[in-house]
């Protein structure tokens, strides 16, 4: 019978000739830094640039919160860190560094043994991440024995135990029930379990609530914040909720068409958010907290296509500042600078402009 | 005109005087009238398609919507919204109750009757991309209510869709393009076209917004808006996000498990919601203010809806309710008119009106109180109080602390919803109040 | 669970009971309703050369001359308790489970039937294995190297076992290996107690060409099954937890993907043992699938309401096997 099984992947070095050696290693702090990363799929209709050159770097004990609209590469950057992009098209380039070590340029059973052992992940829809044939215990086991050689014993009683710390009720019980016995909120906690059966230090949850319930999603969001305090890890949520973002992250990426557009400490980004898209997303926000505004204030248009981007800022079809950069918005891609010391954007416009613009126009109208 | 021109006005564009009109419209006579509204699904199994039960989707309705006002229909997934929707439609027959729409009780038409009426009411749907037939231009879907009615506007079809997709912020050449070409955006603006085509006096939105972006959702949003003051619609805004519903409605009912738990006219539910379920709803949602996590206090409900096969005895709420005492199992609290327009069906409501006037402080920011509960202690005493309920009947009773507050800092709060101040209630129902 | 089991066991009773209404509507009642009286229904059981002694026995013993009820429940009767039969030369006994009684071979219908079902059994399972084994691990492969080369070629195979019906390949197989290079010589059936190797070896080319077609229809439900099961969500969390790639495939994929296949697999099984009708002819086997031809062919009614009967039960005990397997792979019908 010919091989049943495909053959250990290539090194992913190998399928990608290009790819230029390595920078010098990340601070030591810096748990986990992403480096101009790249990914691309080519496809019939031309090269999908999901992700288009991104930066950022997380500590250990920090929440950094990843936003933007539908199809703006949240989920294939965090794929892409996971190396999960294994079996598609994908072209990935740049660096990924966890505590020290280069995850693109390793190979792909190097990356399978981090994988659920130092860096784990939480999926958005609890309902079709759990395999449908198996227990909750089993998949949790499952997970826990990959990278640990511990009985079936211990291994039931280690996963009894994490079903019970992220708040199943009598979990000697429930896990050996099925995922379909399960409510959504539960679905949900046992993925977490799942995730944390081997103490990762990075935890990368990708739209953790977005299938919830509201009162649901505040449960959830409440245990992954204790988890986190209890861990240490660092964390990356990745949302399209403004919300969920203020009451998590430490740290702000804001994302748009692959791109990061800005980057900084939460307060600052919801306080004095210093980029056109920012602002968009701000001013289109129904929010409880204020008083209700009598109107939104949307962002014109709709995302460009991945596969044509609008040449120089990627935003610039949509911003309405765009008449403001004496042209280099079409020619030139804004890079993302700091303007000041932790909080970079990547816009044309004169910083000072931008503050006025925000403290002046936007923030009165939010 | 390209998509967003109309409702997607640029951020810079000053919009301060004109939505003036829209807030100041005046509720008119009553348009539709829903009375004791029921809708029971029968749950099949086996191969004898056996009668195992019954879901109580929608279990007894009753309200009004007024011409030219926006009701909002808020709850969490499965409390019967968006059956309620369609059974005001009549895409569902009601088990029982009446649907009267300008006076006339639409359940006992029937279908022959009912087919002139239907362009009075008209529905947008909440996933634009599977209500549009894919294999329809954009003329065809949007002209459809035309043929249906056999009615011929003034110039043609054509030009009429033509007009429509204007109104809506789409181009007139669009008019020949398929579905597939559109963004989720203007897909949902083709689908609201439709729904105007025959200038509907009640459009039921479900969900209208809760499957696109939030720039775009605004867009919508102000779309729908718009639309209202244009034409004086009257409309059934059914949706999840308690944000979204604020910013569009007048009127808002929050349902539970087949029930309306509360209503009231929108500045005065948001600012005192008495039931407990809201209340803790309002106080789940995530506020987008990093400075604000620290201060606010929440109620975690524990575990999630019961279902609505089984739905709980007497208060559907109090296997979740921190509140609930024995009278909440045995005793169903009616929807009652506690202050003006404002109906809540609860034995123990929250937020009401003490004669010194106070206790109106919910989500909106106010300075503290110099009385203010503190944190941890407070949510023990909470968890402690409903321990004593039966948390069995719910499918999830996680093992979180029911109620649960996170102030640091005593100074600054608490802007939320927050276990209220001893003396408004009596005794048991509410949580002591430690000394910070 | 047990109430599960119960409740597939009784839907199955039920079951049963339709199909002999089925059956006795197709082969009785229809063919009333359209005008046949009562001695032209009779005349069809005799043979071709009815004599009217014979017809007026006929009509008597299948209740022919009552009422439409009796007569069905006779009919019931004579499968459950069985019934006598008078031929006019001799009376019969026809004993429990009495499909009939064949007053052309003067015989009763279920013993020779008896004898024709092992020679279907060995065959339709046999080629199950193969089939099974065989199209399952071409689907696997072709849909995990999607595209490549081996994918293309096992597909076009797909394609030429799924338009080729068996009396042509079987007669190729014949013709090949039988003749030209006498490997398998002079196909026939063997009795598996008798000799195990021979009833092996005799079967190859029959189990070879019954395959051919289903591993061909298995190969490519199973890719299809693949293609979708390994682009779920749980698959990208079985590797988001670091498994192994083959255990990825295998306890997640494959798992779920057979699900589907398995409930087809159970159906065609079932409809085969009423009988392999072409491959049964092919190669001279005298299964059920030749029994049923040889009976229409001889317009030898009993026998072929038989036939009928027997196809039917197969079909309804597959099913009934399907639905239990089902709930022991997958959780969610159990409950
Ligand atoms: N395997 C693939 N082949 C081709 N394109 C892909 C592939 N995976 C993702 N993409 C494209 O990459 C883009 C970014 O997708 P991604 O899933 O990261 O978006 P996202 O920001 O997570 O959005 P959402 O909020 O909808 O989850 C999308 O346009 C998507 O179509
Ligand atoms: N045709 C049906 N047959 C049986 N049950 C149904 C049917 N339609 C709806 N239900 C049930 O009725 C309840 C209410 O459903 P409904 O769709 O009205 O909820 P909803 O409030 O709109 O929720 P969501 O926010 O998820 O859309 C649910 O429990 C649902 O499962
Ligand atoms: S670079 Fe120009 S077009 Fe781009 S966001 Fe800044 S102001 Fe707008
Ligand atoms: S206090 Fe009682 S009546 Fe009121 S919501 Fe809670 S359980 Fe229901
Ligand atoms: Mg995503
Ligand atoms: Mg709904």
């Amino acid at each position: 019978m010919p091989r049943l099984l495909p053959r250990r992947k290539r090194d992913t070095a190998a399928e990608l000739p290009k790819l230029a050696p390595a920078g010098p290693p990340p601070e030591p702090e810096n748990f986990l830094e992403v480096r101009d990363l790249t990914v691309h799929f080519p496809t019939d209709d031309g090269l999908v640039r999901s992700v288009d050159g991104v930066n950022f770097a997380l500590q250990r004990g920090r929440t950094l919160g990843i936003v933007g609209e539908s199809g703006s590469g949240k989920s294939v950057t965090s794929l892409a860190v996971m190396g999960l992009h294994g079996g598609t098209s994908a072209r990935i380039g740049g660096e990924i560094w966890l505590d020290g070590k280069e995850l693109v340029r390793s190979t792909a059973e190097e990356v399978r043994l981090m994988r659920g052992r130092r860096m784990a992940m939480i999926f958005q829809d609890p309902m079709s991440s759990m395999h449908p044939f198996y227990t909750v215990g089993h998949q949790i086991i499952e997970a826990y024995q990959v990278h640990n050689e511990v009985s079936a014993k211990q291994a039931r009683a280690h996963a009894i135990d994490l079903l019970g710390r992220v708040g199943i009720p009598r979990p000697d019980r429930r896990v050996d029930d099925y995922p379909h016995q399960f409510s959504g909120g539960m679905r949900q906690r046992a993925m977490i379990a799942m995730a944390l059966s081997c103490d990762p230090e990075l935890l990368i949850a990708d739209e953790p609530t977005t299938a919830l319930d509201v009162t649901v999603q505040a449960q959830i969001l409440d245990l992954i914040r204790d988890l986190q305090a209890e861990f240490n890890s660092a964390v990356v949520m990745i949302t399209h909720d403004l919300g969920v973002v203020a009451e998590l992250a430490d740290d702000v990426l804001v994302m748009y068409a692959g791109r990061a557009v800005e980057h900084g400490p939460a307060r600052t980004l919801f306080e004095q958010p210093r980029h056109p898209y920012t602002w968009g997303l701000l001013g289109s926000l129904t929010r409880l907290d204020r008083a209700r505004q009598e109107r939104l204030m949307p962002i014109k248009g709709s995302p460009p296509s991945l596969i044509s981007l609008p040449s120089g800022c990627a935003f610039r079809t949509r911003c309405p500042y765009a008449d403001r950069n004496d042209g280099r918005e079409k020619t030139e891609v804004p890079q993302l600078l700091e303007i000041e010391p932790g909080h970079r954007t990547a816009c044309h416009l004169d910083p000072g402009e931008r503050e006025r613009i925000w403290t002046e126009d936007i923030r009165p109208r939010l | 005109m390209t998509e967003g021109a109309r409702a997607g006005d640029d951020v810079n564009v000053a919009q301060a005087g004109e939505p003036e009109a829209a807030s100041r419209r005046e509720p008119g006579d009553v348009l539709v009238r829903v009375r004791g509204l029921r809708k029971h699904f029968p749950i099949r199994s086996g191969m004898t398609r056996r009668r195992a039960g019954t879901v109580k989707a929608v279990d007894g309705l009753d309200f009004d919507i007024r011409e030219g006002e926006t009701l909002g229909l808020v709850g969490e997934s499965g409390c019967g919204k968006s059956t309620t929707g369609r059974m005001v439609m009549r895409l569902l027959e009601p088990s029982e109750g009446t649907i009267e729409f300008g006076g006339r009780d639409l359940t006992r038409l029937s279908r022959g009757q009912l087919r002139p009426l239907r362009r009075d009411f008209q529905m947008i749907f909440q996933d634009p991309q599977s209500s549009l037939n894919p294999r329809h231009t954009v003329g065809t879907i949007v002209g459809l209510p035309f043929r249906l009615q056999k009615v011929t506007p003034e110039g043609g079809v054509k030009k009429a869709v033509q007009e429509l997709l204007e109104l809506v912020g789409l181009s007139p050449e669009h008019y020949n393009r398929y579905p597939h070409e559109f963004s989720g955006g203007q897909r949902q603006r083709i689908g609201i076209a439709r729904a105007l085509a025959l200038r509907p006096k009640l459009v039921v939105a479900d969900e209208p917004v809760s499957a696109l972006d939030v720039s775009i959702q605004a867009q919508v949003v102000n779309l729908l808006d718009d639309l209202q003051s244009e034409f004086g619609l009257t409309y059934l805004i059914i949706a999840h996000d308690l944000s979204v519903v604020r910013h569009t409605s007048d009127r808002v009912a929050v349902m539970y498990l087949g029930k309306i738990v509360e209503i009231a006219d929108r500045e005065d539910l948001y600012s005192s919601p008495k039931h407990p379920y809201t209340v803790a709803l309002m106080s789940a949602v995530p506020v987008p203010d990093p400075a604000r996590r620290e201060s606010r206090d929440r109620i975690l409900l524990k575990g999630d809806v019961p279902s609505p096969m089984d739905p709980p005895p007497a208060c559907r709420f109090h296997t979740r309710c921190w509140k609930a005492q024995d009278i909440c199992k045995t005793q169903e609290p009616p929807l009652a008119e506690l202050t003006t327009r404002h109906q809540v069906a609860c034995h123990f409501p929250e937020n009401m009106p003490t004669e010194d006037g106070a206790g109106e402080a919910v989500l909106l920011a106010k300075p503290a109180p110099a009385d203010a509960v503190a944190a941890g202690e407070g949510a023990e005493a909470v968890a402690e109080t409903s321990a004593e309920a039966p948390a069995e009947t719910s499918a999830d009773g996680a093992a979180e602390p029911v109620a649960e507050s996170s102030t640091d800092s005593p100074a600054e709060t608490p802007a939320a919803a927050s276990p209220k101040a001893p003396d408004e209630a009596p005794g048991k129902d509410t949580p002591p109040t430690p000394a910070p | 669970m047990i109430f599960y089991l119960l409740r597939r066991l009784a839907g199955a009773v039920v079951l049963l009971l339709i199909v002999t209404m089925a059956v006795f509507a197709i082969f009785f009642l229809i063919p009333r309703l359209g005008g046949a009286t009562s001695d032209q229904l009779a005349a069809r059981y005799v043979g071709k050369s009815p004599t009217p002694a014979a017809i007026e026995q006929v009509k008597h013993s299948l209740g022919l001359d009552k009422s439409v009820p009796v007569q069905y429940g006779r009919f019931v009767k004579g499968i459950v308790a069985g019934k006598d039969y008078d031929t006019g030369v001799r009376k019969v006994h026809c004993a429990p489970p009495c499909l009939g009684f064949s007053f052309r071979n003067n015989l009763e219908v279920w013993p020779r039937l008896q004898d024709r079902i092992p020679v279907t059994l060995s065959l339709a399972a046999g080629a199950a294995v193969i089939w099974l084994l065989a199209g399952v691990s071409i689907g696997v492969i072709s849909a995990l190297k999607r595209g490549s080369l081996w994918d293309r070629f096992s597909m076009g195979f797909a394609l030429a076992g799924v338009s080729l019906p068996p009396f042509f390949t079987g007669l190729v197989a014949l013709a090949l290996f039988s003749y030209q290079w006498p490997i398998f010589k002079g196909v026939h059936y063997v009795p598996f107690l008798d000799n195990p190797a021979s009833w092996a070896w005799n079967l190859v080319l029959p189990w070879l060409t019954l395959a051919f077609l289903y591993a061909a229809l298995y190969a490519r439900l199973t890719r299809a099954g693949m293609l979708e099961t390994m682009s779920e969500d749980y698959i990208r969390t079985a590797r988001a937890k670091g498994l192994r790639e083959r255990d990825v495939i295998v306890k997640h994929g494959l798992r779920a993907a057979l699900t589907p296949i398995l409930t087809i697999f159970g159906m065609d099984v079932g409809l085969l043992l009423g009988g392999a009708i072409l491959t049964e002819q092919v190669y001279s086997l005298n299964g059920v699938g030749k029994f049923a031809v040889e009976a229409i062919g001889q317009q030898d009614l009993p026998e072929v309401l038989g036939v009928t009967m027997i196809a039917a039960i197969f079909v309804i005990l597959a099913n009934l096997v399907v639905d239990l397997l089902y709930a022991v792979v997958d959780p969610r019908v159990r409950t």
